[in-house]
């Protein structure tokens, strides 16, 4: 809607409520993670102990690390996969049902996904590990990319590529000058965005995982199972400031890179 | 000719690769929990491949069909919870100037890219016993004494809606944004209240954006088993709860296929009714 | 020789650059192209005219190679272009996005053609230099293409093109993304470049001003065939058919027969053919406005009353209505006119073309 010049007047009173609910949990959590005590319902004073013993970790630290090393790795993959995919498909396809295909990983409940991917591990007799949790995080990783790379080329003129196919480029360098440039903000956009939905994922994770491979949301998963305590405040703190970065980041980064 | 065949090796170089991927680790697991259906239990876990029909007729045994029901249920409370709050609120956001709507709409993403297991931590603690949600009831005077909040359908409900809330308010903000406000003050020039500007101007245009929310918000719920097992305290039992436990422990694995399958198969009809309504509506536009 | 002077049947006959044969593509029911035939002469200025849906992006598209051709053959100077990929055709195309690229300046974007060629960067950069001299913009090398106007946009996708030295420049609507008033100064520039790099130029346009202002040759277009091809002057005064009149200029057509060497219109019988000839049969009649003489007194051809009178600055317009004619006669005068609204009249001319066909 064009800008209004009255005020949101009674429309301030969903604003507040949604924004309460939305945040009051949170800012809970963050204000008890300082608290002293080992409660988390009652004030005992303010501390970082919690902080420390977050620090101290080793089970989290590991799974951290599992995480990190399964999302940075299904983010290459589905970035790379899904580039491809999504320039074949605007560029070289009139199939809708191929189109469609390509992004339904994406919209795939978790859920079937993950039992899938269960059952075929078992069936091809692959041990599972964080290997098979990574491979599992590429496939629907793929389809977002796929998604994001594809509107952005929707809206590329696709008289670029012609004239550069026109002043002599082949159709390698015609890729990596004319078009990986112009896609380049979808790309990064696409790339963040698989490598936050891999840290945070937990279901198809749980189901493919090795009995000893931890990512992050299982440990939290574990932890959050066995029972309240403050620690779980100080690491969601953490992850909300983390989260918080990230959005802030991407936005500036697409921001930027399309400007330039 | 020769231009020709140069086309084919494109294709092949940027879909081969995507494609071939795909059909090992999506299309081949969907299509082996499809088999799974017809298959009979192995003893420790997979399948043996022997016919066995019995998975479909257990499906529909009274204790299944309740758990169904009220996973249907819970989903669908989630969803028009979720419209009662996102609605006012994309509208609200729409109001605002232009530089602030994209602080609200980051502000109302950022909860989303929080660890989803650490918010709903946030509900057990709100919702406990000794929680501060009870403290503020019984602070205010509005209840005499604690009430167990968590482990409860209601709880579930709430953890849903806080989850997915977000999936809802994008697209009908989406949607509300695009809305020329000269129609509504055409509506209102011609005689009609604000309710009937909203009710018959206002509500069918966003209805697809309106639609596209609810199934955001109602695909991840039905199949939901982390927020029933955490905020329903093994109470409230949905079907993907039975889900998993075919799958990681009763090692059940066709009558999990079963299960999943009548997921999928709601949700199909949930699409069709989508693809429905977003036809209509816009063959209205293009008529009008 | 000068673009002013050339004519296609003066002296030696030019060389011939490019050759269409029997060209024909299809796009599931429509034929886009069907059997088209062309010939286009070293340094000439070509035009490929006609309305939308015409054929004419189709045949430019197929000769840079982005279009394959069903059928037929697309020679220069007598080689095959069309087992050529687009990069290797001696041939570049204007866009009509003018498809600069935005994450590349100015400079970047006219090099860029030239490095695909693998010349030297001391070369590049002279030629890149040359070419910006050459079109006027010398000091926005540095530029994105975000950051120019419109007709500095298309002087770099000009630039660009012909710093590579085509031995075919093809321009898709090169004006239609600008402003009116500088399209006047752009029709003139395009000229003046073609005259200085001395490259054949093959425009598209819907713009019939356009067309005629700059080609020394036209090729109209309609449903996928040719029409006519003749110079500006030929297709005004001898239009092959229907279409071609109407579409070049304005006219005013007269539905009837032609018989032993006289027209005679279905509603008004017998006219002044003005010497038009063709075989005996259905044919229409075309005059042209300017050549329509308004007499005060019943004697002329045609007699009609004064529906409106236009005043156009350089001439005036007068509308005369014809008692069995659907739509009135339109009439130009140079300067002012006395007649008034209302006033009967009669109408007579001098020159008049017969035409048999709608289409080709």
């Amino acid at each position: 809607m064009a800008e209004t010049r009255s005020g949101p007047g009674w429309l301030w009173l969903p604003l507040l409520l949604c924004g309460a609910f939305l945040y009051v949990p949170i800012a809970v959590l963050v204000a008890m993670s300082f608290n002293d005590g080992g409660s988390a319902y009652s004030w005992d004073g303010f501390s970082l102990r919690w902080y420390g013993e977050l620090a101290g970790d080793e089970r989290l630290r590991s799974a951290l690390a599992t995480s990190l090393g399964v999302a940075a790795g299904a983010t290459v993959v589905a970035t790379v996969l899904g580039t491809l995919l999504a320039v074949g498909l605007a560029r070289h396809n009139r199939s809708k049902l191929l189109e469609a295909g390509a992004m339904a990983p994406a919209i795939l409940p978790d859920l079937l996904l993950a039992i899938g991917l269960l059952g075929f591990y078992y069936a091809i007799d692959f041990p599972k590990s964080a290997l098979t949790v990574l491979v599992a995080h590429a496939a629907f990783g793929t389809a977002f990319v796929v998604a994001v790379v594809r509107a952005r080329l929707a809206g590329m003129d696709l008289s670029e590529e012609e004239a550069s196919r026109d002043l002599g480029a082949g159709a390698v360098t015609t890729f990596f000058r004319i078009t990986v440039p112009a896609i380049a903000p979808a790309i990064v956009a696409g790339a963040l965005l698989v490598f936050t939905l891999s840290l945070d994922e937990f279901v198809i994770a749980y189901f493919t995982a090795g009995p000893t491979t931890q990512t992050l949301p299982i440990a939290i998963y574990s932890m959050v199972r066995a029972g309240i305590t403050p620690e779980i405040n100080a690491l969601a703190t953490v992850l909300v400031v983390v989260s918080i970065a990230v959005v802030v980041f991407a936005a500036r980064t697409v921001r930027t890179t399309e400007d330039s | 000719m020769r231009t020709r065949r140069r086309s084919a090796t494109a294709r092949l170089v940027l879909l081969g690769p995507g494609l071939a991927f795909y059909a090992v680790f999506v299309a081949a697991p969907l299509l082996l929990v499809l088999a799974y259906m017809f298959a009979t239990r192995g003893r420790f876990g997979g399948v043996e491949w022997t016919l066995n029909l019995d998975n479909f007729t257990r499906a529909v045994e009274p204790l299944y069909l309740d758990v169904l029901v009220s996973s249907l249920g819970i989903a669908l409370a989630a969803t028009a919870v979720s419209f009662a709050i996102g609605f006012p609120t994309a509208y609200a956001i729409t109001k605002l100037p232009r530089q602030w709507r994209t602080v609200a709409l980051v502000l109302v993403v950022v909860p989303f890219w929080t660890n989803f297991l650490i918010r709903m931590y946030a509900w057990i603690v709100l919702l406990n016993t000794q929680g501060l949600l009870n403290d503020a009831l019984v602070g205010l005077g509005i209840t005499d004494e604690r009430a167990s909040m968590l482990y409860t359908p209601g709880a579930v409900v709430v953890g849903l809606v806080y989850v997915y809330l977000p999936l809802m308010i994008l697209p009908l903000y989406a949607a509300l944004e695009r809305v020329d406000p000269e129609l509504l003050e055409a509506s209102a020039n011609l005689g009609a209240s604000r309710f009937r500007t909203f009710w018959s101007v206002l509500l069918p245009l966003t209805l697809p954006g309106a639609i596209t929310g609810s199934i955001l918000v109602f695909v991840p719920s039905l199949g939901n088993f982390v927020v029933p097992e955490l905020l329903g305290g093994g109470k409230t039992v949905m079907v993907g709860n039975l889900i998993r436990d075919q799958f990681l422990k009763a090692q059940d694995w066709p009558f999990g296929a079963v299960l999943a399958f009548v997921v999928v198969l709601a949700l199909l009809a949930l699409f069709a009714v989508q693809a429905l309504v977003t036809r209509r509506v816009e063959g209205e536009t293009a008529h009008g | 020789m000068t673009t002013d002077t050339w004519l296609p049947d003066v002296a030696a006959p030019p060389r011939t650059l490019l050759d269409v044969v029997d060209v024909s593509r299809r796009f599931g029911d429509v034929a886009a192209l069907d059997s088209v035939s062309l010939t286009i002469a070293e340094n000439e200025f070509f035009a490929l005219l006609g309305p939308s849906g015409c054929g004419k992006t189709t045949l430019l598209r197929s000769i840079a190679g982005f279009e394959q051709p069903d059928s037929g053959a697309i020679l220069l100077g007598g080689e095959d272009l069309l087992g050529m990929p687009p990069n290797r055709r001696p041939v570049n195309l204007m866009f009509q996005s003018y498809a600069l690229f935005p994450h590349m300046t100015v400079e970047r974007n006219i090099a860029y053609g030239l490095e695909r060629e693998g010349l030297p960067g001391v070369q590049v950069r002279r030629r890149v230099g040359e070419v910006l001299e050459t079109v006027g913009l010398p000091e926005l090398a540095k530029r994105r293409p975000k950051q120019l106007s419109g007709g500095q946009r298309q002087r770099v996708a000009l630039a660009r093109a012909i710093v590579k030295r085509p031995r075919l420049l093809l321009l898709d609507e090169p004006l239609s993304a600008l402003d009116r008033k500088v399209r006047g100064d752009m029709q003139l520039e395009l000229k003046r470049l073609q005259h200085e790099v001395g490259i054949t130029f093959v425009v598209v346009t819907h713009d019939q001003d356009e067309a005629i202002s700059m080609a020394d040759r036209i090729a109209v277009m309609a449903q996928g065939r040719v029409q006519q091809i003749a110079t500006p002057l030929d297709l005004y005064r001898r239009p092959a058919n229907l279409f071609v009149a109407d579409f070049i200029g304005t006219s005013n057509v007269l539905g009837g027969r032609l018989e032993g060497g006289s027209f005679h219109s279905d509603e008004l019988g017998a006219l002044p053919t003005a010497g038009a000839t063709g075989p005996a049969g259905p044919a229409h009649l075309v005059v042209r406005p300017e050549h329509v003489r308004l007499l005060p007194e019943p004697d002329g051809a045609v007699r009609g009353e004064v529906v409106d009178v236009q005043f156009k600055g350089g001439s005036s317009h007068v509308v005369v209505g014809v008692a069995g004619l659907a739509r009135p006669f339109l009439v130009s005068v140079s300067g002012e006119t006395t007649v008034r609204r209302g006033q009967p009249v009669s109408l007579d001319w001098s020159t008049a073309v017969v035409v048999a066909d709608e289409l080709v």
